[in-house]
Order: C-alpha cells, then sequence, then structure tokens
C-alpha cells in the first residue's frame, strides 16, 4: 500500500522533471508558476494546515520578500539569489512583529485580521512608502539570476532552478512534519487547550509556524522577482491569498501530495481551460462547495504518521 | 511533605463565587480526592491549579514554589498533568501521538532541528517514542498504539489521557472524574491503575462522582459545596461526617 504510494509519487515526480522537453515555452512557464505556487502553498499549509490557523493574508509575506529583492537588487545590484535569505528573513520579521499581537486570536477573527493585513500591505506599496517601492507601476529592471556564472533567462532554464527549490521544499517540509515540531502544531490544531495542558506552549508555537511560512513566502517572493524581472502590487493582492488558502483546503489540510495536487488543480486547470475564462469562476465556485460537502478533509488528506517501533531508527519516512 | 498547598484560594465568574475561600494541602505520595455535588466548584479548583484559570485572590503553591501566575505549559513542565472531565484528546491523531504530546515537555528539538535531524534529534524522538509506548503498555493499550483515538472506546479514551498525563513525568497528576462513562470492571481496572500510578511514586489528586471509587482509593478526601470547602478528612471520617450527609441528601447524586 504504501509502496504504491512512493511509486506513484515516484512517477509524477518524473514527469513533471521531464515535461520541459516536450512542452512549449508557454506550458513550462505555466509549470514555472505552479512551482511558485506549490512552494507557497506548502509554506501557508504550515500555517493553515499542520498549525489550522485561518491566515488569508500570506501574499503579505510573499511581497514583503519579492519587494526586498527587487530593491536591493536594482539599487545596490546585489545578486538576486544572494537576496534569498535575506528575503526570506525580513519576511520572517516582519511576520514575527505583525503576528505576536494577534497570535491568540482563533478562527474566524484571525481570518478577519490577516485580510486586513494584506490589504495594508498592497496599499502601502502603491503609496509608494518610504519612497522605495515604485508605487502602483512596481519595480522594474530586476537582475536575472545566475548560477556559476550562467545567466538563467529562459523558462526551461527557471524550470529547474524553480522546481530544484521546490524539491527542497519538499524534503525539509517533510521532515519537520515528522518530528516533535510537527505533532505539536497538530496538537494545537486539533485542540489547543488539551495540548496546553500537554506541556505544549501553544503561543510560541503558533507563532513560529508563520515565521516559517513567511520565510518559506519570502524566498518565493525573490523567486518570483527574478523570474518576473518587474514587480508590482497587483501581484501581491488578496485573491492571490485567496488562491493559496483555497489550494490548501482543497488539497487536504496538512498533506504535502495534497497540496500540489491542490495546485495543480487550482492554477493549472484554468489554464487549460482559458476559452471558459468567464465561466472558471462559477466552475471553482461550484467545485469548492461540493469539495466542502462531500471531501472536507481535502482531496488528498494526509495519511496518519507511522512510526517505527522497534529498532533504532526513530520516525519511518512516510507519505 | 506538602506537594501542593492551596491557600484561601477564590475565583469569582461574574457575580457567582465559583470557588470560595478554599485551602487544603495535598501531602506527597498520597491519593486525594476532591467530592462534592455537582456544581460545587471541583473542576475550577482544577483549572486554577493547572493554571487555564487565573485566581482572584489566594495562593497556590507546588513543591514550595506559587505557581499562581505561571501559564500551564510551564505548570505541566514542573510537574503537574491532567486529565480532563469531558475527554479532550487529539481525536484525528493516533493513541501513540497523543502520549507523544506528553512527551513533548521532556524533549528540546525545535524547527530547525526537525529540519536537518541530526543524530541528537533522532535520539531524542526515539527515547520519546519508547517513553510514549511504555506508557500505553503501563495502561494497557500497547495494541491499540496506531489507531486513532477517536476509534478507542470510552474507558480506553480516559486511559489514553491518563498515559498522555503520565507522560510529561508529572510529580502529581490530576484526574478530572476519571470513571466517568465507565463500566463496573473498568472501574475496577481504574482502581488498580491509579493505585499503581502512586507506586510509581506519583501523587494523585482525583475528582470523582463513583462514592465507591473514591472510598476504596483515596486515602484523604476534601468536600466541596457552593465552592466551599465543608470537611476534610480520612474516607470514614468522611463518610460520617453530617455536614457531608447533608451537602449529598436531597441532591441528584449518580
Amino acid at each position: 500500500m504504501k509502496n504504491k504510494r512512493w511509486i506513484v509519487y515516484a512517477a509524477c515526480a518524473v514527469v513533471i522533471l521531464i515535461s520541459p522537453a516536450a512542452l512549449n515555452r508557454y506550458w513550462t512557464d505555466v509549470l514555472n508558476v505552479i512551482g511558485l505556487y506549490v512552494m507557497l502553498a506548502l509554506s501557508l499549509n504550515i500555517i493553515l494546515g499542520h498549525c489550522g490557523m485561518f491566515h488569508m493574508g500570506h501574499a503579505a509575506f510573499y511581497a514583503v520578500g519579492a519587494y526586498t529583492t527587487a530593491i536591493l537588487n536594482t539599487a545596490y545590484g546585489i545578486p538576486v539569489l544572494w537576496l534569498m535569505p535575506l528575503s526570506g528573513l525580513l519576511a520572517g520579521l516582519f511576520a514575527l512583529v505583525i503576528a505576536r499581537p494577534i497570535i491568540h486570536l482563533r478562527g474566524d477573527y484571525l481570518l478577519i485580521v490577516t485580510i486586513g493585513f494584506v490589504e495594508i500591505v498592497r496599499i502601502a506599496l502603491i503609496n509608494n512608502i518610504f519612497g522605495i517601492t515604485g508605487g502602483a507601476n512596481g519595480i522594474f529592471g530586476i537582475d536575472r539570476p545566475t548560477i556559476f556564472g550562467m545567466k538563467i533567462s529562459t523558462p526551461g532554464q527557471f524550470f529547474y532552478l524553480i522546481w530544484f527549490f521546490v524539491a527542497v521544499t519538499i524534503y525539509l517540509f517533510r521532515k519537520l512534519e515528522h518530528s516533535r515540531f510537527g505533532r505539536a502544531l497538530n496538537y494545537i490544531r486539533e485542540d489547543d487547550v488539551a495540548a496546553a495542558g500537554s506541556g505544549i506552549d501553544t503561543g510560541h508555537y503558533k507563532l513560529i509556524a508563520f515565521v516559517i511560512g513567511a520565510v518559506w513566502a519570502g524566498f518565493c517572493g525573490t523567486l518570483f522577482a527574478a523570474k518576473m524581472t518587474i514587480i508590482a502590487p497587483e501581484s501581491f493582492n488578496f485573491w492571490e491569498s485567496v488562491l493559496l488558502f483555497m489550494i490548501v483546503l482543497l488539497g487536504g489540510r496538512g498533506s504535502i501530495a495534497g497540496v500540489i495536487l491542490g495546485t495543480f488543480l487550482v492554477i493549472g486547470l484554468p489554464e487549460i481551460f482559458r476559452q471558459f475564462a468567464t465561466a472558471r469562476m462559477l466552475v471553482f465556485g461550484v467545485v469548492m462547495v461540493a469539495m466542502m460537502i462531500f471531501r472536507p478533509e481535502g482531496i488528498l488528506p494526509p495519511p496518519p504518521r507511522t512510526y517505527r517501533l522497534d529498532g533504532d531508527t526513530g520516525p519511518e519516512e512516510a507519505a | 511533605m506538602t506537594l501542593l498547598h492551596l491557600e484561601n484560594l477564590t475565583k469569582r465568574f461574574g457575580g457567582l463565587i465559583a470557588v470560595n475561600d478554599v485551602s487544603f494541602d495535598v501531602p506527597e505520595g498520597a491519593i486525594v480526592g476532591l467530592i462534592g455535588p455537582n456544581g460545587a466548584g471541583k473542576t475550577t479548583v482544577f483549572n486554577l491549579i493547572t493554571g487555564n484559570y487565573r485566581a482572584d485572590s489566594g495562593k497556590i503553591v507546588f513543591d514550595g514554589r506559587p505557581i499562581n501566575n505561571l501559564p500551564t505549559h510551564k505548570i505541566v513542565s514542573l510537574g503537574i498533568a491532567r486529565t480532563f472531565q469531558t475527554i479532550r484528546l487529539f481525536q484525528k491523531l493516533t493513541a501513540l501521538e497523543n502520549v507523544l504530546s506528553g512527551c513533548h515537555c521532556r524533549m528540546k528539538s525545535g524547527s530547525i532541528a526537525a529540519m536537518f535531524q541530526p543524530p541528537w534529534q533522532r535520539a531524542e524522538e526515539q527515547k520519546a517514542l519508547d517513553k510514549a509506548l511504555s506508557e500505553l503498555r503501563f495502561v494497557k493499550l500497547a495494541e491499540q498504539a496506531m489507531n486513532l483515538a477517536e476509534n478507542l472506546s470510552y474507558g480506553n479514551q480516559r486511559l489514553l489521557e491518563v498515559a498522555r498525563a503520565l507522560a510529561t513525568e508529572p510529580r502529581l497528576i490530576i484526574l478530572d472524574e476519571p470513571a466517568g462513562g465507565m463500566n463496573d470492571q473498568e472501574t475496577a481496572r481504574l482502581i488498580d491503575t491509579i493505585r499503581q500510578i502512586q507506586a510509581r511514586g506519583v501523587t494523585v489528586l482525583l475528582i470523582e462522582h463513583d462514592m465507591s471509587l473514591v472510598m476504596k482509593a483515596c486515602e484523604q478526601i476534601v468536600v466541596l459545596e457552593n465552592g466551599g470547602k465543608i470537611a476534610e478528612g480520612t474516607p470514614s471520617e468522611i463518610k460520617a461526617n453530617r455536614r457531608v450527609i447533608e451537602a449529598y441528601l436531597g441532591t441528584d447524586e449518580e
């Protein structure tokens, strides 16, 4: 049963990795966009999926990362990829500062505050805050990333850059899930009073979940800025946050495979059905309602963690 | 030696005085019962001890250290664990993971160690797993380790809560109606378990409506009525106490 799962995962990974060879530039670029959203959705999955915090402002952290990269690159010429750690760090710091006072809010209250945050960030960017964000036009002329002297510019090259980071993200987040930290988030999601009663510092873990999610969104911001070479506030609006929220709920809260599948459905399908552009939202709506009724856990809910109970190898790697 | 000392504890909810000037001591190594009619304030006392509520006045001293204003997780790590009156397990997680939550406060690894899993982190995980399994064995639920908590029988869910509390390595365990919803056989098993907990050197404080359990298991009993303490003593003293009999007469006794 579990082996079968792994064969399916491996097959999917291989198909994705060789797909640029068979696709034209446009479709390769669609895959790049999907890759970015996979990373973003996986980072939101830590907050929303694992910890159960209704956070609908993830685009704010994404924006902080993207603008950090764009501003420092255009102003000081620092290579884009070098800015990735800094972008993540600043997004994480931003999350720490704004989440600290609201972290104890529950469910819909948190939802509303985070929606407020993403709007505040967008409007601040439009209003050219500190005179460095370029206002509504955004920032132009961000450098292409270079790796060992090779300039990354075609969709094919970006494909491997982005999906490399997706792979790293999947690897690290899987480890994170199968740990004391990952379990603590699940305990909080299930029942935070019982979690505190079992000795878990719920406020601390909620905050760290927020920060990790934000750091990753910041990393994604760097990749986005590098890919687009031009960023504007409209790329980080409320709708982006809603899409990410939908991906996690649709795919399966707390499930990496589910979130990836969800991204392909939410971001990929609309590309395939472009000619029905006007009906897309209607279909989306119907699908979401149907999901909530028939599969509230998402399409691919996470299987329970498995543990190797004898021997000394620690938690078994499970899907 | 006194492990837990409550002094003039008072808690108000609006105009209602839920706990009124309650004082009692829990000696180390004892099994102490807290009884009283419904609404007497027993669970409120527990919630005050574990930091779920803040006392309006009074003192709670655990092992010589005041714990009034500490957050719940700190109190747990100092050595007070609890179970809940209404079962509060992590229903969608396995029995093993439920117990692992109790191991949490005795572990150190954080998010970064989780991502890179250095050897000490793996060793710690393994130690926690062993500990969780041994607590499951202690309450005789080892075969259920991989079942989701929600699929366990009611009595087993109560025992699983006990195992989770024990996994925090407490010095004092607080059981809130541990026999609630159990049949006679399960209750008998529970009394055994409580005695074994005591034999491990853990002090037990429990609320219970099942008088036969209280009289059999407890060495000392504290009786509350309407938020105030009306009696304290050994089971035989409590049985003979007029005020206790009055408090229970005419009430809807279970």
